[in-house]
């Protein structure tokens, strides 16, 4: 045989060189078959070790590389690159880990950790004799991306795409962008106000040359991959050809039927066919056929359509699906709030002066059910007394959630303080277990609460509220001083925990991106790629990956934006090749790779009846080749042979 | 025991009197505990100081003037030299014992000339004008 494998023994310091005989390994290394060269140097990854390498290469011919170091994670690139440099094939560079898989976990044992080290290395050369010269795979680049969720992080990265040139399609369940936001009063830790903050963005989006703006519709289906997703978009049935809509709004004022408005969340009524809030963009009404008398009552009515001045009312409009190819796809599908019916405890809903924190945004809010003064629900009175609890449903392992929501303590600070400036005599209490502000001006912010609007701060977990002449009665604790706390209140408002959005959670399995447990979507790495799904193509913003505020929602969009820039910056994309391939000479056709392969990457070939994998999609992750029962799945570069000989110099045998 | 806490409580005259005397600002304790972890006499107090604290912004004013502690603070200032709020528990302890003293005209006074040799030659010179300056206003 010809091979000529070269062995690079890194020291690292003393990292490894402290603990294994790395002069010994480069000798005994020497006289393996196979290997042409072998040495050792201090530190591999530095300029000269790389030199060494791309010199040795040249000097001796090597058909293969072997540099026993560190984790491929770290460095596998760094040679990789000195391989090409020197003119060898990339894939025939292999790591050999002996450092964080030998010598940092055998410090007591030198003589057993140099042996490992011989043999870890050995194992790398008997699969470097084989491996083949490969190419990345490249697969065309659709440069457009698909948004899916119109609130501030959506719209954030929608501008932050469509602005570095790239086409855009921003699809949004409701019938208008705003999301959460859109919904809230002030902001913290400035105080200014969202919609004010808020509405310029979702004009501009909606404006914007680059950005194709989907409300009240939703991701139907999605196919293909990375650079080549084909996804078709779910236009629901408005009611209303909102084409030619100018948004008069005769039809809703003079809408005979209602029902709760979800965008004041319950607290007051809209009509069946309705724009959500007053700046709604685009600002125009659809029609909610569960709701509408016309629907209902089999065409006993129909006043919206006799009104319209421009026949806009279609009452035979039909779902709508429309296709697009999209290179990439950012999910910034948001958050909802823990279902107050969990929280028994505190009422489960049943009291009316016992709020969500959503609704008491509603109350705050100038365009809100009361027009921004604090109303009790009950009788419409000014509350005196107000209590605010945080984490009602989060940091619970036992009963509810065991996470940290993050917003509540900074919500419910800004909810006490606009309380105090509305109530100038009323008195504020707020339940914590920890006050966490941790974000730029959030800590003097309540500070400023509870010096300057004298918010009462009580270190304890409420127990239960219960309803007693007239008020809320809240019990708790202090303790800081140990004291049973017991407060007639005039209202409560509840901290509930951010949960993902519920109806994102079937998106997410179409996808086929990670969830955790709770339904958060999963980054691939938790501090180096935050804002990205371990699925290629697959971005992350906003409060679908986990609780967040506004500006990490902000920044985190913009991330994933300039993740998508940089993907559609080359028209191809570049994978690795190692995955799967199919030998048709010995495929029986029984089609197990196919039922098993979790990216649908294998495919049946009907004429030929035999598999196939789609090298653009493969992730190469085994599962066909260890369920291939004639084994003519095979990993390139990690065949049955290879791991065959692997496993033998492993055993020695 | 049950505290049933209302509007009222937290607005309490002689907790304005407690921060007017002492110019500090009650509220803004958070409760760190910095006064009581470094108080060279904590362990001859019935309330420790950051509980006094606590109290009064809790409105529980009689518990703290009726404590052990506002007399056996020796007024060393190392409270109010380590809180990293700004707030002199020393200052407020003055406070609060200016209140009894001012309110509770029966508290027993020290009669300078009833000081006996021996009382002045075994007490320390700083407990003998803290317990003049303290108990006679």
């Amino acid at each position: 045989m010809g091979e000529r494998i070269g062995v690079f023994v890194c020291h690292c310091g003393t990292n490894i060189a402290g603990v294994v005989d790395v002069k010994r390994v480069a000798e005994e290394l020497a006289d393996y078959p196979g290997v042409a060269y072998s040495t050792d140097y201090t530190y591999m990854c530095s300029d000269p070790g790389q030199n060494l390498v791309k010199d040795a290469i040249k000097k001796h011919k090597l058909t293969g590389v072997i540099v026993a170091a560190c984790s491929p994670t770290l460095h596998e690139a760094t040679f990789r690159r000195a391989g090409t440099a020197a003119g060898m094939n990339q894939y025939q560079v292999e790591i050999a880990n002996i450092r964080e898989q030998c010598s940092w976990v055998h410090r007591d044992n030198k003589e057993a950790a140099t042996e490992k080290a011989i043999r870890t290395i050995k194992i790398m050369v008997e699969k470097a004799r084989l491996d083949e010269a490969l190419d990345p795979i490249s697969v065309p680049m659709t440069p457009r991306a698909l948004v899916v969720g119109g609130g501030i992080a959506g719209i954030q990265a929608a501008l932050d795409i469509a602005n570095a040139g790239h086409e855009v399609v921003l699809v949004e369940k409701s019938a208008s962008i705003g999301g959460h936001m859109a919904q809230l009063s002030e902001t913290f830790p400035t105080l200014d106000c969202s919609q004010c903050i808020m509405t310029p963005k979702m004009v501009e989006v909606a404006q914007h040359p680059k950005v194709k703006l989907m409300t009240y519709s939703e991701v139907d289906d999605v196919s293909g991959y990375v650079g080549n997703f084909k996804v078709r978009i779910r236009k629901k049935a408005a009611y209303v050809n909102r084409d030619v809509c100018t948004g008069c709004g005769l039809c809703i004022e003079k809408c005979p039927a209602t029902t709760p408005s979800e965008f004041d969340e319950q607290l007051a009524d809209r009509k069946a066919i309705y724009t959500p809030f007053p700046q709604a963009v685009p600002n125009k009404p659809v029609l909610d056929a569960e709701h509408c008398t016309y629907f209902l009552k089999d065409g006993k009515c129909g006043i919206c359509a006799k009104v319209c001045p421009l026949d806009c009312i279609d009452y035979e409009q039909k779902d709508e699906f429309i296709d697009f190819e999209v290179g990439a796809i950012v999910v910034a599908t948001g958050y909802d709030l823990y279902p107050i019916e969990n929280l028994g405890e505190y009422g489960g809903g049943k009291y009316p002066d016992v709020v969500t924190s959503l609704q008491f945004e509603r109350m705050l809010s100038a365009s809100g059910p009361t027009g921004g003064e604090i109303l009790r629900p009950s009788d419409g009175e000014v509350p005196k007394e107000v209590v605010f609890l945080t984490c009602c449903g989060s940091r619970d392992t036992e009963s509810h959630l065991p996470y940290c929501s993050k917003i509540c303590c900074m919500y419910l600070t800004k909810h006490a303080m606009l309380y105090k400036h509305n109530v100038h005599e009323g008195q504020a209490y707020v339940f914590y277990m920890d006050v966490r502000t941790g974000g730029k001006g959030y800590e003097e912010f309540y500070t400023r609460a509870a010096e300057e609007d004298d918010v009462l701060y009580i270190r304890g977990k409420v127990s239960k509220i219960f309803e007693e002449d007239g008020k809320v009665m809240v019990w708790g604790v202090d303790t800081l001083s140990g004291k049973k706390i017991e407060i007639a209140a005039d209202m409560a408002v509840l901290g509930l925990a951010t949960i993902p959005n519920q109806s994102a959670a079937k998106l997410a399995n179409m996808l086929k991106i990670h969830a955790d447990e709770w339904g958060f979507l999963s980054e691939a790495h938790p501090k180096l790629r935050p804002v990205e799904s371990l699925t290629p193509g697959f971005y992350l913003a906003g409060s679908a990956q986990g609780p967040k505020d506004i500006p990490e929602s902000v920044a985190q969009a913009s991330a994933a934006a300039s993740k998508v820039a940089a993907l559609f910056a080359e028209t191809e994309y570049h994978r690795e090749p190692i995955i799967a391939v199919i030998d048709e000479d010995t495929c029986a056709g029984c089609r197990v790779c196919v039922s098993v392969c979790p990216y649908d990457a294998a495919e049946f070939d009907d004429e030929k009846k035999v598999a196939r994998i789609k090298e653009a999609i493969c992730e190469g992750c085994g599962v066909c080749i260890a369920a291939c029962p004639s084994g003519s799945a095979q990993q390139k570069n990690l065949t049955d042979e290879q791991l065959y000989k692997m496993v033998s110099a492993a055993l020695e045998v | 025991m049950k505290l049933r806490l209302t509007a009222d409580m937290l607005v309490d005259e002689v907790l304005e009197r407690v921060e007017t005397l002492s110019g500090q600002k009650l509220r803004a304790c958070y409760q760190c505990g910095r006064c009581s972890a470094g108080c060279p006499v904590v362990e001859e107090m019935d309330i420790i100081p950051s509980e006094v604290i606590r109290l009064l912004q809790l409105g529980q004013v009689d518990e703290v003037l009726s404590s052990k502690t506002i007399w056996i603070c020796a007024s060393c200032l190392q409270c109010a030299s380590r809180c990293p709020k700004g707030v002199e528990f020393s200052s407020i302890c003055d406070a609060l014992r200016a209140i009894v003293l001012r309110t509770r005209l029966a508290t027993p006074k020290i009669d300078a000339d009833g000081l006996t040799r021996v009382m002045m030659s075994d007490a320390p010179q700083m407990g003998v004008v803290g317990a003049l300056r303290k108990l006679n206003g």
